[in-house]
């Protein structure tokens, strides 16, 4: 019963035409015997946020990693800005779920690294990443190690490193999933400011229902067992509403349900 | 320690300890403990003397020399194997035997190999060290964290980069802490290697008091090499203190 109704979903919810920063056209993963993602294709539109959201083991994170070219894929292809993926590149920047900072380095140096590892001087680079900590709220704090600050800081360090490099995609691993839930609301406020601002394009791994449908302009929902793409919902109302009417809006309502009906069969 | 509500100085235990070798020194219980003070008025005319220094230059050439191998190889081979499975399948069953073999042991076969020289006392005192150098960098290499590894990558650092902005930092803790260990089996190594190839160094002043029963001179010796293991171990502790504000984080 429920295989039939996300079937039927699938179909209805075709792609819409617009420009694409990332494609990803029939890829299949397998680690030894497992498929970790069969024939998967999906369009990431310019500008705009995207969820992969799905119940664990449904290849989310390994999807997020092929495309930051950290995994390789078996077969199909990965295009990010029209070219073909081969690995990690300076057009995608890649923020981890557990902060992945120095912790021998300040906020000052962490924030900088990605652009440290390209080489920009010193002076340049602190300046941009600056830049950024402020922008990330994290003004005063230069100074400071990553073990002087909580998890929400870390990972807000961990985003200005992202911005720093001034990646068209930004690629967010369950960026918040390690932080508590006032400061994950906090930060799901903060990105859609951010997508406002920054003109990006982020693909955003959840296991949230809330949080996606709050910060995405676009939710794919991967099933697993094959790993497959079985849906793609385009909230239309909300978005201009403000961050606080958002959770009471009778579409993000009726959408966290529609999701929950559609993966509740495949939570263990 | 707080005693009486006061906060002692590290390493007041060994005044007390100080004070009961005075003490059983003073009752002239045995002639194989002299009293401590006279133990330090022997150190202070001994260490005057050219016989002690030609000892100490001896035993720290063989020393320096013997650790600096331990650790400029030991170090590569410990990250070597933690990174490659391969090389770890083929070499951490040696390093686990040789880190419990009884070294001495092998001492003579190390003189038929390697000759009665200075060489041989280099070679033991960097058997006795090296292992659990080789050790500690392994697990220190082991336990990075591997979103770290992946932030490199994705940033796009260079292979030397990653090594040297990357993997070594977060490895040092754990390097620290096995040439801080290795040192002090070093000290071992070096006594052993100069009392059973050839009576030189410091291995040579213990056998000449020893046999003598020139115990005071034998203490002296003997205090002034723990003090040197002492100072050692002291500065590395020191430089891992300075890490570990984030060894416990990483």
């Amino acid at each position: 019963m429920a295989m039939s109704q996300i079937d039927s979903a699938a179909v209805k919810t075709a792609q819409p035409l617009v420009d694409s920063a990332v494609s990803v056209r029939n890829v299949s993963k397998k680690y030894g015997d497992v498929q970790a993602l069969k024939d998967l294709s999906l369009e990431f539109p310019k500008g705009e946020l995207t969820s992969l959201l799905g119940p664990s083991g449904c290849g989310k994170t390994t999807l997020l990693k092929i495309i930051a070219g950290l995994l390789p894929h078996d077969s199909g292809q990965i295009e990010v800005g029209g070219k073909t993926v081969t690995g990690p590149g300076p057009d995608r920047a890649f923020v981890f779920q557990d902060f992945a900072l120095l912790p021998w380095a300040n906020v000052l140096r962490n924030a900088a690294f990605g652009l440290e590892l390209r080489g920009v001087a010193k002076s340049e680079r602190e300046a941009i990443a600056e830049k950024y900590i402020r922008e990330v709220g994290l003004a005063g704090f230069e100074n400071k190690f990553p073990h002087q600050l909580s998890g929400g800081m870390r990972q807000r360090v961990g985003l200005a490193r992202a911005l720093s490099v001034n990646a068209q995609v930004l690629l967010l691993d369950e960026p918040f999933s390690a932080v508590d839930e006032q400061t994950r609301r906090k930060f799901q406020e903060d990105m859609l400011a951010l997508v406002a601002n920054e003109k990006k394009t982020f693909i955003f791994v959840t296991h949230s229902i809330e949080e996606a449908v709050y910060v995405s302009d676009q939710i794919a929902i991967l099933l697993p067992r094959p790993s497959r793409v079985s849906e793609i919902i385009r909230p239309t109302s909300f978005r201009g509403k403000g961050v606080e009417n958002i959770r009471r809006d009778s579409e993000y309502l009726d959408i966290v349900d529609e999701i929950w009906a559609s993966l509740r069969s495949y939570v263990e | 320690m707080i005693l009486f509500g006061r906060k002692l100085p590290a390493m007041s235990s060994l005044l007390v300890w100080a004070l009961v070798w005075e003490v059983i020194g003073q009752l002239d219980l045995t002639f194989f403990i002299p009293p401590l003070s006279q133990v330090f008025v022997t150190l202070f005319g001994l260490i005057q003397t050219a016989a002690f220094q030609n000892a100490l230059a001896t035993t720290a050439y063989a020393f320096l020399i013997g650790v600096g191998f331990s650790v400029v190889i030991g170090i590569p081979i410990g990250i070597l194997m933690g990174k490659t499975r391969v090389l770890d399948e083929l070499l951490l069953p040696w390093v686990n035997i040789f880190i419990s073999a009884p070294l001495t042991a092998l001492v003579p076969v190390l003189m038929v190999l390697f000759g009665f020289g200075t060489k041989t006392i280099v070679i033991t005192t960097a058997l006795f060290a090296i292992w659990i150098i080789i050790l500690n960098a392994r697990a220190g290499v082991l336990q990075i964290n591997r979103s770290l590894i992946e932030m490199g990558r994705s940033f796009g650092a260079s292979p030397l980069d990653a090594f040297f902005k990357i993997y070594l930092w977060a490895v040092l803790p754990e390097i620290l802490g096995g040439v801080r260990i290795g040192i002090i089996r070093a000290v071992k190594g070096v006594i052993i290697g100069q009392l059973l190839v050839s009576i030189v160094g410091f291995g040579a002043l213990f056998e000449l008091y020893a046999s003598n029963f020139l115990m005071k001179e034998f203490w002296a010796v003997l205090i002034v090499l723990f003090g040197l293991a002492f100072t050692l171990s002291g500065f590395l502790s020191y430089l891992e203190r300075k890490v570990a504000f984030y060894a416990s984080s990483r």
